[in-house]
């Protein structure tokens, strides 16, 4: 019997409401919305709106990358104190001292007693890798080898490596997110991509330097200038960017750290009316930074920041107080940026720019403007041609491709993804292709009526018959959008998560609402003939 | 009201006969996407060759493509592409991989842009690093053939093996034709094709399936018709479907390709060109070809039950 249940029949239109509910933030607003429902208890409120992708509403895609070899530097740079601090507790001295090398450091230590003494404390360094995903990994730090004629080698393993790059990414993620968007107003999408990647996402933004700009290490130490003829070990020769440019050379004992600052606020000058950036220590950097400066009145100091000077001013009077200023010929803006720089923290690495994509706010209008035009178009051109063919069941289907729309959009608006101008072409294109259920069954009742059944039989049977066929047909569409959203990035993946949406949404709609519309169409009418 | 009908109804046309036709041309046409392929090569993109590509439009009227072109050429960038791209006003430039890895490209755009800030709007601008566009076609190529074994894994446990061999034959005809294609025109081939190409591979294989499964009911029912007779039937009595989707489909993409913008052309133009040769191989390469793999009149006995009514 070509019936359906009463109760099948509201589960769909409650679906159908839900829906409607669903879209409304993308189109009110999603603060009105959520203005309008407060009274309503919490899990009933809209949770969000689609998001228009980067390619529509303009703004900054970038992917950066950790700088591997300069962690692997650091990590080699902290071995190497850390063999030295064993030597030097269990006294013994290595001939050539500890070499560094790309992974690792190497020592020769020819007294075979010493030898035997420093190994197993050596050995005490390689500590187990845990990592916050996969818990204790059973793998170690380092890999301390003895290759025999008093070489020893300790080598930083690649698990303990992946490991500091995971924790060096979520840092960073954190430190980013804190320097691109210090207001808390521009919704910044920062998220970690494979092992050693972030990608940072900024609407509105123009231009990529804003970004990049704010993405440097931000590594600031106080040194002093090193004097005339001090020991060349203790020294370095660092790039002077204050005025004057140059370079500088500096000594490699650092004063106060960065790490060592409580505030960092934007300011002028009193005197010049020049852009400064003023700066508070903590307890243990104010008595450090005391205690040099009372040590060295008269002498330059450095303030280095990203291993450049940015200035060098004299100690005129001991700074106890634990504040003061960074000057540096900066614009506004660059000690705006500078103060949300060290305010955030230095990075604990380094990060190279491998992807940019940057859509400016009037292509992104120019490309909302022509997709809305062209799925306009092109629903005005389905729907003719589709009740140009089927008439009344037309309109049926008309009205399932409605629902359906409705539904892609709810489902896009409750998983919170993005809509871009592929997936927009992914939309219209599964509105085609669900018109194409709609084919197989009408196709199938004509059919059946044709071989003769009566127009109540031929609508049972066309139904039953065409909906095996849509099933077998979408899922192989389906699998080919599902393998597109895990190989394809960016715009592309979210044409294939409106594709696989479509699908589902169409297979959804072929099964319930066209089938209870035109049976209700079919109660209401009682044709003798399926008009088709 | 008198309803549109693209086929006529009873329509017995002999499509199988078509297959000495067909299957010919079909061999034909891929030789020449293969060589066209080889010969011509395809217009890849930065997305995965790497390098930048840059959008402007001119605050004044016009854009002065001859000065942007000298312009550019002063910037040690190696070999720059300037084109009109859309209106007057609007011009891409295309800059090849710099040397010098990953941080050689970012400088590209900043320099650029101290040259061409003052009189033009940076619309776009996208840069792809050397590291990143090599993972950008391993993705592309493992998703293609993922999808290829998936989709035959599916029809292999859905269907009899024969009809899953049939439809891999006919996808890999329609992915060397749509690479052809991809040769022929020389349009930009970039991530958005890989989209263009497995959606084609959908629609191409959701065009087989319905042709097969009406073939494996027909199977089931005549236990005596010869099989090419038989697949003539399953044609026809899928052709008005076959039709009107395929018209449809291609109604969308014509328009989403006329006004859909710039962005998207290509993808529609590949899909519309998909959708074409989806159709045909459906009804001249997947379902004649099920002769040749030995499928028998009376082998639909054995075949697993499809959910009836």
């Amino acid at each position: 019997m070509f019936r359906q249940s009463t109760f099948k029949t509201v589960l769909i239109a409650l679906t159908l409401f839900l829906g409607v509910y669903a879209i409304l933030p993308t189109l009110l607003g999603l603060e009105r919305i959520r203005q309008a429902t407060a009274f309503l208890p919490a899990f009933l409120v809209p949770k969000g709106a689609i998001k228009l992708g980067l390619d529509l509403q303009g703004g900054v895609h970038v992917m950066l990358e950790v700088d591997r070899a300069g962690l692997a530097r650091d990590l080699v740079r902290q071995l190497q104190e850390d063999v030295r601090r064993v030597l030097r507790a269990e006294r013994v001295a290595p001939t050539g001292g500890i070499v560094a090398q790309a992974r690792g450091v190497s020592l020769r230590i020819a007294d075979a007693a010493g030898r035997a003494r420093i190994l197993p404390k050596l050995q005490e360094l390689a500590v187990p890798v845990t990592s916050a995903v996969l818990g204790n990994t059973g793998q170690r730090s380092l890999e301390v080898v003895d290759m025999g004629d008093g070489l020893i080698q300790l080598a930083i393993t690649d698990a303990e490596l992946n490991e500091r790059i995971r924790r060096a990414v979520d840092q960073s993620i954190e430190i980013f997110r804190k320097r691109i968007d210090p207001e808390g107003v521009k919704e910044p999408a920062i998220q970690r991509q494979g092992l050693d990647r972030i990608v940072v996402q900024v609407p509105g933004a123009r231009d990529s330097k804003e970004i990049t700009d704010v993405l440097q290490p931000g590594k600031l130490e106080f040194r002093m200038v090193a004097e005339p003829g001090a020991n060349p070990a203790e020294i370095e020769t660092l790039q002077n960017v204050d005025e004057g440019g140059g370079t500088v050379a500096v000594e490699r004992r650092v004063l106060v750290h960065g790490e060592d600052l409580t505030s960092a606020e934007p300011g002028f000058d009193q005197r010049s009316g020049e852009p400064i950036v003023n700066f508070r220590f903590n307890v243990r950097g104010a008595q450090a930074f005391a205690k040099a400066t009372t040590e060295n009145v008269g002498k330059p100091f450095a303030i280095i920041l990203d291993n450049k000077v940015i200035s060098a001013p004299r100690i005129i009077t001991p700074i106890t107080q634990g504040q003061g200023q960074i000057s540096g010929r900066f614009t506004v803006e660059r000690a705006n940026q500078l103060a949300v720089l060290l305010r955030s923290g230095a990075l604990p690495a380094s990060f190279t720019l491998v992807e940019e994509r940057t859509v400016g706010a009037g292509l992104g209008a120019d490309s909302i403007a022509a997709a809305s035009l062209a799925s306009g178009v092109s629903a005005v051109v389905i729907a003719a041609f589709t009740v140009a063919t089927y008439g009344v069941l037309g309109l049926i289907a008309l009205a399932a491709l409605l629902a359906n729309l409705i539904l892609i959009f709810a489902a896009m608006a409750l998983i919170g993804s993005t809509l871009t101008l592929p997936g927009i072409a992914g939309i219209v294109l599964t509105m085609a292709m669900a018109v194409d259920s709609n084919v197989l069954i009408y196709e199938r009742i004509r059919e059946e009526q044709a071989a003769g059944r009566s127009a109540i039989s031929a609508l049972d049977t066309g139904f039953t018959r065409a909906l095996a066929t849509i099933l077998d047909a979408n899922i192989t569409t389906f699998l080919a959008g599902a393998i597109l959203y895990l190989v394809g990035t960016g715009p592309v993946r979210g044409f294939a998560v409106t594709l696989c949406i479509g699908i589902i949404t169409t297979i959804f709609t072929a099964f319930t609402l066209t089938r209870i519309i035109v049976a209700a169409w079919y109660r209401w009418f009682r044709p003798k003939v399926v008009p088709i | 009201m008198k309803l549109l009908r693209i086929v006529p109804d009873n329509t017995k046309f002999g499509f199988m006969r078509f297959r000495r036709v067909s299957f010919p041309f079909s061999a034909l046409a891929s030789i020449v996407a293969v060589v066209a392929f080889l010969a011509l090569g395809m217009n890849v993109g930065i997305d995965f060759k790497g390098g930048t590509v840059v959008e402007l439009q001119s605050k004044a009227e016009r854009a002065d493509i001859a000065r942007i072109r000298a312009t550019a050429g002063t910037l040690d960038l190696g070999d720059v592409e300037v084109q009109e791209f859309g209106g007057p006003r609007d011009v891409l430039l295309r800059i090849g991989l710099q040397p010098g890895g990953d941080r050689a490209q970012a400088e590209v755009v900043a320099r650029l842009r101290q040259v061409f800030a003052a009189d033009y709007e940076f619309r776009k601008v996208e840069v792809v690093g050397p590291r990143v566009s090599q993972e950008l076609v391993q993705n592309g190529t493992i998703g293609v053939l993922l999808a290829i074994l998936v989709i035959l894994v599916y029809l292999w446990f859905r269907y009899e093996w024969q009809f899953a061999v049939g439809a891999v034959i006919a996808t890999m005809h329609d992915l060397v034709l749509t690479v052809g294609f991809y040769a022929l025109t020389q349009l930009q081939f970039d991530q958005t094709s890989i989209a263009a190409i497995l959606t084609i591979i959908g629609y191409s294989l959701n065009d087989t399936v319905v042709v097969y499964d009406r073939v494996r009911e027909l199977l089931r029912k005549y236990k005596k018709l010869p099989m090419s007779d038989l697949l003539d039937l399953a044609m026809n009595s899928t052709l008005t479907r076959t039709v009107i989707t395929a018209v449809t489909t291609i109604l969308a993409l014509i328009v989403l390709a006329i006004f859909g913008g710039e962005v998207i052309r290509g993808f529609c133009l590949a899909m519309l060109f998909g959708v074409l040769i989806g159709t045909y191989s459906s009804i001249f390469i997947a379902a004649p070809i099920l002769i040749y793999l030995g499928v028998k009149v009376g082998d639909g006995v054995g075949v697993a039950q499809p959910a009836k009514a």
